[in-house]
């Protein structure tokens, strides 16, 4: 931050700037000539954390008596595998789609859980650490929460809906499939191929789109109010930090709620479809 | 709010962790699951069957000791039976002893007294030659008389 302290609007929106490959936010809406680096590093880094905690309990996974470590991923093993069984009816699939499943959950909790960290704390480091490097302060920008990135969300999402059209042509055939395409869910009539096709389209656009935006909404959105709180906090009076220490507690401990849920949801959602994909109409 | 190459990565990134875990960490975890299920599962019905074997045990158990109970009556009974017969026995070789003895006794105590019987049959044929004798005044010859003696003797038995 340079000199004189940023007004409200420029803190916020220095908060909202990605750190990404060009050195300042983006500027328009789509570009693919950019990536975020931030977003890139903390997902990356809790991916390798998500399959690193999985792969240390698969490690030591004895049918014997489970410690406490053992004992909660197996938890969260069996969660998953219940779900995928009741959702996705192909022992098969499951293989592969109730560890996707799993990966999916625990790397989202945790991604999302980078909210509950002092919502400066990292961005500070690293102004510190940019500057000290003889950068721009005011260009350190720094996003820690990489679901609340609308480019990872959808990137997830976009996932899910590849898996999902690989598996309809899988089960179906690809002539079954295009068959469906044209003929549900209206029926079978040269009349409504058109219209089935575009009701199709629209199921799958409207399901990976909200599949993702909903993520990237709510931890967008969870983000944005704990950035308004510190800003309360910022004001430096009394009130404003009684404010910012009740409202950063309780808004902090809703989150919790949140994010895990935000995982789960994601998590059956990406279930839920493919098992779509499996069942034809 | 923007849409950037960081969503083909993150898109890269998901599959690769996804078959990351499919491959290294659900199947060992599953397996363990699985096997400790089937662990649990043997486990309880080699419960179950434990009950019923001690059931089954306790029922014998119980068969043994009436059975046992049981013999021990009939050893009881026949040993008793035994004793008393022994005792019948004894009781009987008893009576036959004291029978001989008495017939022996007997016996003898006839002898005696028909010795006694002869003795003094002799000594009264004598008493009554002397007596005779005495009264005749005059000797007797015993050869000449010795068949009215014997006739005598022979009236008197």
């Amino acid at each position: 931050m340079a000199g004189n302290a940023p007004t409200a609007s420029e803190y916020v929106i220095h908060h909202l700037g990605h750190f990404n490959n060009t050195g300042h936010p983006q500027e328009s809406i789509v570009n693919w000539g950019v990536i975020n680096l931030d977003s890139m590093f903390f997902s990356i880094a809790l991916g390798l954390l998500t399959v690193f905690i999985l792969w240390l309990a698969a490690r030591k996974a004895t049918s014997g008596v489970p410690g406490r470590f053992q004992g909660i991923v197996e938890l969260l093993v069996e969660m998953v595998a219940d779900q995928a069984k009741g959702i996705v009816h192909s022992a098969e699939s499951r293989k592969f789609v109730a560890p996707l499943a799993l990966t999916v959950f625990v790397w989202i909790f945790l991604m999302n859980a980078m909210d509950l960290l002092p919502v400066d704390l990292i961005p500070m480091l690293w102004t510190g650490a940019y500057s000290a490097a003889g950068g721009d302060p005011a260009h350190a920008y720094m996003r820690i929460v990489a679901t609340a990135d609308l480019s990872a969300a959808l990137g997830l999402s976009i996932g899910v809906l590849l898996l999902c059209l690989y598996y309809n042509v899988k089960i179906k055939g690809v002539s079954g499939w295009v068959h469906e395409l044209f003929t549900a869910p209206f029926g079978s009539h040269p009349l409504l191929y058109p219209v089935n096709f575009a009701m199709q389209i629209i199921e799958f656009l409207a399901k990976t789109v909200s599949h993702g935006m909903r993520l990237f909404g709510n931890m967008y959105a969870g983000e944005l109010v704990f950035i308004l709180i510190a800003l309360l906090g910022g004001t430096a009076t009394v009130f404003g930090f009684a404010g910012h220490v009740i409202a950063g507690t309780i808004w902090a401990i809703f989150h919790i709620l949140i994010i895990t849920l935000q995982a789960f949801i994601f998590m059956m959602l990406t279930l839920v479809y493919v098992g779509q994909a499996h069942e034809s109409h | 709010m923007n849409l950037n190459a960081t969503l083909i990565a993150q898109l890269v990134v998901f599959f690769i962790l996804a078959w990351f875990t499919m491959k290294f960490v659900w199947p060992p975890i599953v397996k363990a699951l699985d096997e400790r299920a089937k662990k649990i599962a043997d486990g309880l019905a080699a419960a179950d069957k434990a009950k019923a074997d001690l059931a089954l045990a306790e029922k014998k158990v119980v068969e043994e000791l009436r059975k046992a109970r049981e013999s021990a009556g009939d050893v009881r009974a026949s040993a008793e039976k035994q004793a008393s017969q022994l005792v019948d026995e004894a009781r009987a070789e008893a009576a036959r002893i004291i029978a001989a003895a008495r017939e022996a006794a007997e016996t003898e105590a006839g002898a005696a007294a028909q010795r006694a019987k002869e003795a003094l049959r002799d000594q009264v044929a004598s008493l009554a030659v002397a007596g005779a004798e005495k009264i005749l005044r005059r000797e007797i010859n015993a050869q000449v008389h010795s068949e009215l003696l014997a006739n005598l003797k022979q009236e008197l038995q």
